[in-house]
This record gives structure tokens, C-alpha cells and sequence, in this order.
């Protein structure tokens, strides 16, 4: 991980504490306080329209996450995460419109519900990999999104359900800035979750299953077990990340839930850097800000009004330039660069590291 | 009668673009999933040659599908060579990234409005009634057709034309291939030109019938499982698989609820995947190449 090359100057560990320490040495516990900081006072200076787009970003910072946990991990392929991302956002919808629960009942069954279709989902990758896998989980995707229109058009709620703001103990969470407080957490969560998760056991083995399943295996890791466990954990997050979605908007319709939705969180990982949480981040960050970012430059050129009926469209070709010049010139990605940056600096005079004694 | 037209039909669509799949993959090990937008792309090729020069019907089908060829052709010399021995994972997105450039692209060029490249070469499509009391629009008994004479073609030139056994050859083993004497990017280009080609042409025979607009790469999808369910390196299993595809679809959609249409392939896909990964056709050692 990030932990590849400490720093510089060498930094020993000499007992267990240390080791287990998330940030390890002062200029990583200075920056981390000025980063919050700077994530806590964001919302009182930015204006509602950047909070909102702060509050997306974290909302894909889950989703891509636990994304990254399965792919980027454990080596598992999933073209279903809109799926589980919509199967999430029902539950929260049903649950509301049916039973009016409140929700923290609904978020739980959410993740219930994840996880069960992470059980589904995960099957077929105890016989398949690679392709196969792939278009397995694309193949649920068509499904799960089948059953929530049928849910949609059955029960005559055909343009989409309507949620109430969540409310602890009276105070309904309606600002945006509550909702960037709220969310901000969920992402942090996550984040802790998932780098507490891969330093675990569980975390090695799917990265042994990654690297060599037959290997893995003679090591004693239970390679079905841990598979499903991926696409268990990886699920049940992407749901409870649907179910907030379905809250933050207030609203729920299957036809937020494309093709293209789980496209963008493959993106995410991809542009972002496959095999690591920052990456998951960078890429969710990117992901998010790109259409208004093209959005704002299309605005900026002459005769903006021409473009206005063909913005999606724009969008859309545009993003897949991106994704492929990604793929095909930065396949490591936005973290690749990073790192790259990183390393440059460190090593400064020298370009490249030592052959071998780089205390790796 | 009607209901065995209509499987006849839309088997042999499904038939025609899930050749583009099998080609692909059964040539260079890399699933397609651009195929749908490949194929939009052909069918919006014709509506601009058609709207630039109508000579007639023929030529301007023709010309489309020269560049719908050569359209294939560069997608392989300019993308997809440099995917070449990179991860499973990073040349199915590659496909997919592709697919959603050309699906703006197409919108931003064309408008995403429902357009009638039958209009623009003043055909006509009549319905035909066949003998038993089934109708059949023409472009739809044309695309049976097309699907019949394009599989023929495809036997032949893959069992006794020298580029069709160069092809085999690489698909087989790329590395002995090479070897002794092939030129690997060449066969792969032409693999991506002729999958193109068959593509378009199913899409611009659909776009003559029933209209073009962007919703079209759904039926490009739809083929997919067409393809994987024959077995994704045999052609006669992605006839197969389209005739049960085909059969699935309509049957329920006609006996339980018009709102399956999209779902059902992938149903069948995933019984599949359970109990014969590989498909009906396919090799079984595909799955640990992949």
C-alpha cells in the first residue's frame, strides 16, 4: 500500500504499537489534522451547489471503496455494483413507502439485503473467473434492475418513490450541510473500515487469492470462503451506500440505476489507480466533478447554447476518451501519477531507486 | 404461425450480431462489448451516405458497408492493439470505454431523435404474407436472409479461405501462429473489420425496418448472451443460442409480460453460467485461458 516506500530518510518501528499506528510518522498526523480541518470548515465557506458536489463525491467514495475492495483486492470482477447500488436504494424505498420505518432500520436491512445478493452475486465466481465473472454480475445487474421496475409499475409508482428526509430524535436532516456532515462520515467510515479490513487477515488473503488462487490455497485459505466474503462485505456496503443515495435525494427511480452507473464506478477504480483506497477516492473524486467540469468548459466557449441540447452526449463521448486514455496510457492511474510525483521528490537528485536494499 | 415469424426473425438478428461477438473473441480472446454501438454506428453510416448521395438502395448499403469495415479495421490498428496482452479486465473496459465514446459521439452527429433511413432512400418496406397465414415486413425477411448468406459466407472463408485458416490458426494459438509465419495484427484487424461489418449490416437492415435511434445498442446487448450461450468461440453455437434466445423471448414476452423483453436473455445467460459456463458449442478449456 502507501506504506510501499516509508520515507526517505527510513522510519524503524521498534515495537507493536507502532506498527498498528494508522499514521505513523508527524508530517502524516499534521497534514491529516489540516485536511479535516479543511473538510469540516469546507461547508460553512463553499456555496450550497459545491456542497452538494462535495456530499456526491462521498456518496461515491463508498460505493467505489467497497468496489475497490472486490476488485482491486480481491481480484474479483463486478459489472453489477449499479445493481446492488439500486438494490440498496430499494430496500430503503420499499421499506419507507410500505412499512414507513425509520432509518436506522432501513440502512441495516440494506446492508441485510447486500449482503444476501452479494451472496448471489459471489456464486458464480466460485466456478468463473475473469470474463465469465464479469458478465455474470452484469447479467444480475439486468435482473435486480427487472425486479425494482416490476416493483415500480406494479405497485403504480412508475415515475419513482418518494422518501421523507431520515430524522434521529426529531431533528430531520434536510440542510446540505448536515447531509455533508453525515455523508463525510459514511465515507470515513468506510475508509477506516476498509484499510482496517485489508490489514487483517481477511485483507491478505484476498490479496493471496488475487495474486495466486492455487497458491492461496495450499496456504490453507479457504478460497470459496473468502470469495464470498468479498462479495459479501463489498455488497453490503454498496447497498447501504444505494439506501443513503436514496435518502440524500429524497427520491428513488430505477432509471437512475444504468448500464452507465456501473460503468462510472468501474471508472472510478480504474481511473483512480486499481489496488488502492486512495485510488478509490482520487477516482470517485474525478468521476463525480468531471460532467461539471465539462459542463463549465463547454459553458466558457463560444456559442455555448449550441452545445446545450447535446451536453449529455458530450459528456458521454467525452468520458470515454478519458477512460480509454487512461487505460491505455496510465493504467495504474490517477495513484500512479501520485506516487510517480512522490517518488520524484524522494529521490531527488537521483531518478531512480536503488536496485535492491531500498528497505522494502 | 406468427409467433414462430417473429422467433425466426429476431433469432436471426440476434444470430447476425452475435457473429460479430464470436469473430472477436474466437480470433484474439477479447469480448466486445462496443458490439452494440459498432453496430448503431454502421446503421448511422448509412443514413449518411444515404443523405449525401442517393444513388440507390444497393450502392449506398454498400458503401456503408465498406466503411463500417474500415471502421472496425481502426478501432483495431488504433485502440485495441495496444490492449493487446494486457488484463481480461482492461480490454473489456477498453470495449465498454469505447461504446460510450461513440454513443455521444453518434448523438452529438446525428441528435438522438429517432431517424428513418428508409425515408431517406425512399424504400419501401411492405408486409409480406407467407404461406400459413404469417406476415413478415421485407427488411425483416431481407435480415433472415442476410443472416443465412453471411453464416454460409463465414463457413466457407473460415474452413477454406487462406485469411479464414490464418484466423483460425491465431485463435488457436496465437504464439504457433506467429510463428510460422502469420501476421497476427493483421488477422486480429481483420476480425475487428469483419465483425463490424456483420454488425452494421444487422443494424442497418433493423434501422431500414424499424427506424434508428440510440436504443438500438440494447439489441446489440441482447445478442450478447446469444453468443456466450452457443459457446463464445463457435459460430454454429451463436445460431443456436440466438434460436433459444430468440424462442425465450418471445415466448414469454407473448405468455407473461411484454416488460421481460430486456431481461430475459440475461436469465437464460445466467442458467448458463450455473450449469455450462463454456456454452453450448464452446471449449471448455476456454475458462482457465481466460
Amino acid at each position: 500500500m502507501s506504506r510501499r516506500l516509508p520515507r526517505a530518510s527510513g522510519y524503524f518501528r521498534t515495537d507493536y504499537v507502532q506498527e498498528q499506528r494508522l499514521l505513523q510518522t508527524r508530517l502524516e498526523r499534521v497534514s491529516a489534522v489540516v485536511f479535516g480541518l479543511a473538510l469540516i470548515g469546507f461547508p460553512f465557506v463553499a456555496s450550497p451547489f459545491q456542497i452538494d458536489l462535495a456530499s456526491q463525491v462521498f456518496l461515491a467514495s463508498v460505493g467505489a471503496l467497497s468496489l475497490m475492495l472486490l476488485t482491486g483486492y480481491a481480484g474479483q470482477i463486478s459489472l453489477g455494483h449499479a445493481g446492488l447500488l439500486a438494490a440498496g436504494a430499494f430496500t430503503a424505498g420499499i421499506l419507507f413507502k410500505e412499512f414507513g420505518t425509520p432509518f436506522w432500520i432501513t440502512l441495516p436491512t440494506a446492508a441485510l439485503v447486500g449482503g444476501l445478493l452479494g451472496v448471489v452475486f459471489g456464486l458464480p465466481s466460485l466456478r468463473l473467473r475473469g470474463l465469465y465473472l464479469a458478465v455474470s454480475t452484469l447479467a444480475l445487474h439486468f435482473v435486480v434492475v427487472y425486479v425494482g421496475g416490476e416493483y415500480e409499475t406494479k405497485r403504480g409508482y412508475s415515475t419513482g418513490i418518494v422518501i421523507d428526509p431520515p430524522s434521529i430524535a426529531g431533528f430531520e436532516i434536510v440542510s446540505p450541510r448536515v447531509w455533508y456532515f453525515v455523508l463525510l462520515a459514511a465515507a470515513l467510515l468506510t475508509l477506516l473500515g476498509c484499510i482496517n479490513l485489508l490489514r487483517s487477515r481477511t485483507g491478505r488473503a484476498w490479496r493471496a487469492i488475487q495474486s495466486h488462487e492455487t497458491v492461496a490455497e495450499a496456504l490453507g485459505i479457504s478460497i470459496s470462503g473468502y470469495k464470498l466474503l468479498a462479495f459479501v462485505i463489498s455488497s453490503a456496503i454498496t447497498a447501504v451506500a444505494g439506501a443513503l443515495f436514496a435518502y440524500y435525494r429524497g427520491f428513488v427511480s430505477i432509471e437512475a440505476f444504468s448500464l452507465f452507473l456501473t460503468i462510472q464506478y468501474v471508472a472510478m477504480i480504474i481511473i483512480g489507480g486499481m489496488g488502492s483506497l486512495l485510488g478509490a477516492l482520487l477516482g470517485a473524486l474525478f468521476v463525480t466533478i468531471f460532467p461539471y467540469v465539462i459542463e463549465s468548459v463547454l459553458g466558457a466557449l463560444p456559442g455555448a447554447d449550441r452545445y446545450a441540447g447535446v451536453l449529455f452526449a458530450v459528456n458521454y463521448a467525452a468520458f470515454g476518451l478519458v477512460m480509454i486514455l487512461f487505460l491505455v496510457f496510465e493504467p495504474l492511474g490517477l495513484v500512479g501519477i501520485w506516487r510517480r510525483i512522490q517518488s520524484w521528490f524522494l529521490l531527488w537528485p537521483f531518478k531512480h531507486r536503488p536496485i535492491s536494499g531500498s528497505g522494502r | 404461425m406468427q409467433l414462430a415469424v417473429n422467433i425466426v426473425v429476431l433469432a436471426s438478428i440476434y444470430a447476425l450480431i452475435a457473429c460479430g461477438y464470436v469473430l472477436i473473441y474466437r480470433v484474439s480472446r477479447v469480448l466486445n462489448l462496443a458490439h452494440g454501438e459498432l453496430m448503431m454506428l454502421g446503421a448511422y453510416l448509412l443514413l449518411a451516405v444515404a443523405s449525401t448521395f442517393v444513388f440507390n438502395a444497393v450502392t449506398a448499403i454498400a458503401a456503408a458497408l465498406v466503411l463500417s469495415l474500415a471502421v472496425g479495421v481502426l478501432v483495431y490498428v488504433f485502440l485495441m492493439r495496444k490492449m493487446t496482452g494486457e488484463m481480461v479486465l482492461a480490454a473489456i473496459l477498453t470495449t465498454i470505454a469505447l461504446g460510450i465514446f461513440l454513443r455521444g459521439l453518434i448523438v452529438i452527429i446525428w441528435s438522438a431523435q429517432q431517424q428513418y433511413p428508409g425515408q431517406a432512400l425512399a424504400l419501401a418496406n411492405p408486409a409480406i404474407v407467407l404461406p400459413g397465414g404469417g406476415r413478415i415486413s421485407m427488411f425483416a425477411a431481407l435480415l433472415v436472409i442476410a443472416t443465412a448468406v453471411v453464416y454460409g459466407a463465414l463457413f466457407i472463408f473460415l474452413r477454406f479461405g487462406r485469411w479464414g485458416v490464418r484466423m483460425r490458426a491465431a485463435g488457436q494459438s496465437p504464439l504457433l501462429a506467429a510463428q510460422r509465419g502469420i501476421n497476427l495484427h493483421s488477422v486480429y484487424a481483420l476480425a475487428w473489420g469483419l465483425s463490424t461489418l456483420t454488425g452494421s449490416l444487422a443494424g442497418m437492415l433493423i434501422a431500414l425496418d424499424s427506424g434508428l435511434t440510440g436504443t438500438m445498442v440494447i439489441i446489440g446487448l441482447k445478442a450478447f448472451p446469444a453468443a456466450l450461450v452457443g459457446g463464445l468461440d463457435s459460430l454454429v453455437g451463436a445460431l443456436v443460442g440466438a434460436l433459444i434466445i430468440a424462442a425465450a423471448e418471445i415466448s414469454l414476452i407473448h405468455y407473461v409480460d411484454p416488460l421481460l423483453s430486456d431481461v430475459v436473455p440475461f436469465l437464460v445467460l445466467i442458467v448458463m453460467l450455473v450449469f455450462r459456463p463454456w456454452g453450448l458449442f464452446g471449449t471448455r478449456e476456454e475458462l482457465d485461458r481466460v
